[in-house]
């Protein structure tokens, strides 16, 4: 079974986001900021993080950037999800290190979409 | 709202009489909301008032307006990650020797609804551009929705659309931005060209298709019907072109013109009429 760990600020994003993993096969695990999410990493890298750009204590952008630097047995794959869908966001995201982009709100074929393109669906 | 069985006849009759669908009982529940904005926009109050209004036949545009509500046009791009990529690996990897000589190939997308699946194929292959570099390509895209059609040749697709199998990096290297929109740029629109066309009506374009998608639209036709596009299909088909269905789809027992392709799950070819006896390999007849 594949994991995903869900790093979002809100609860509610990440219990529909963990509805949606489950309904995929995915064990999935939270955090609630960059940081919690860093900590998750180094703990056991999950296979991919759906990861939100603006949450408190540490942005998703920030995570990518400090995920280069951090000691981790395997680089998971990261699906940055946000609400700006300007071009220069997506390339910012791309740059730090994201592997795909999705705008919230997704639905469940958006997602299994992408993890398929990052290759852990 | 209730809908009486006699609309609901007169309406999947309609629908079958134009694009050979049947209208599915799991579908019959959404008629009302199907037909909603059509009724909205022409004031008309109830479902049996607008069959009425159908039936009566003054307003030619109704019936084409009820038709494509009652169609189904989902898509995306690069629908099914892994077959697009067997599609764009081996099967046209083949196909690129097979037609070595000639440098043509040439590929019909049937029930092509927004253009997301042909454009696919063309975003794939100009990012092939050395492989086939010289080469004629001719990508010709049919459905029997004007609007779908219509739509596709714009190639504009919402945000949602165009995240919905669509890798970020091709979405920023062949699009441009629109208000909150994207477009598809016009080297790749060009590649495409898009007909409004019946599958019940014969084929309008000259065969010999080295590739045939047929993707998740026959499976709204009843047994006969699928049949009977397949044989056309069959026709329009090269000898040795591959027809791409759907993910979910199989026509296994459904038609004696096409067989899997032992080469790529998901792929059919062109059923072997089986050879002549080789006299040469007789004892005796060398
Ligand atoms: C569910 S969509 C599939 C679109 C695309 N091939 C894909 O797989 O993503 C089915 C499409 O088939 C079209 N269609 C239905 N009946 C048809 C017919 N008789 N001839 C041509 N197209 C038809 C519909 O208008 C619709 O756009």
């Amino acid at each position: 079974m594949k994991t995903c760990l869900v790093v979002d600020d809100s609860k509610v994003v990440r219990k529909v986001a963990r509805h949606i993993l489950e309904r995929l096969d995915f064990s999935v695990r939270e955090a609630a900021d960059g940081q919690e999410a860093l900590a998750e990493c180094q703990d056991m890298p999950p296979d991919v993080v759906l990861l939100d750009w603006n949450m408190p204590v540490m942005s998703g952008i920030d995570f990518l950037r400090a995920l280069r630097f951090a000691n981790i047995a395997r680089r998971p794959k990261i699906v940055l999800c946000t609400t700006e869908n300007g071009i220069g966001h997506i390339r910012v995201a791309i740059d730090a290190g994201a592997d795909e982009y999705m705008m919230k709100p997704f639905d469940r074929e958006t997602l299994e979409s992408k993890l398929q393109i990052v290759g852990v669906a | 709202m209730e809908l009486s069985a006699a609309a609901t006849r007169i309406l999947a009759g309609l629908l079958e009489a134009r694009t050979g669908q049947q209208l599915s009982t799991g579908r019959q529940w959404r008629l009302d909301t199907a037909l909603v904005p059509i009724m909205r926009a022409r004031g008309i109050e109830s479902v049996d008032l607008l069959v009425a209004a159908l039936v009566g036949g003054r307003d030619a545009r109704l019936a084409d307006a009820v038709i494509e509500a009652l169609l189904n046009n989902e898509t995306s791009f690069f629908r099914d990650h892994g077959p697009f990529q067997q599609l764009m690996g081996p099967v046209l990897s083949r196909l690129h020797s097979a037609r070595a000589g000639a440098r043509r190939l040439r590929v019909w997308s049937v029930g092509c609804s927004t253009g997301q699946e042909p454009y696919s194929l063309a975003m794939g292959l100009a990012e092939q551009a050395d492989l086939w570099r010289g080469w004629t390509i001719d990508i010709q895209a049919t459905d029997v929705s004007r609007s779908a059609t219509a739509r596709a040749r714009e190639g504009l697709y919402t945000q949602f659309e165009v995240q919905r199998g669509l890798p970020v990096r091709q979405l920023l290297r062949w699009f441009d931005r629109e208000g909150e929109q994207w477009r598809l740029v016009q080297a790749l629109r060009e590649k495409v060209r898009f007909h409004v066309h019946s599958l019940t009506e014969p084929m309008p374009l000259p065969g010999m298709f080295d590739v045939i998608l047929c993707r998740n639209v026959l499976l709204y036709f009843p047994p006969p019907m699928r049949r009977a596009v397949l044989d056309r299909l069959g026709r329009a088909i090269a000898p040795d072109g591959v027809l791409m269905l759907g993910a979910g789809e199989t026509i296994i027992d459904q038609t004696e013109r096409f067989e899997p392709d032992p080469a790529a799950r998901g792929f059919y070819r062109l059923r072997e009429t089986p050879r002549p006896i080789q006299l040469a390999a007789i004892p005796g007849f060398a």
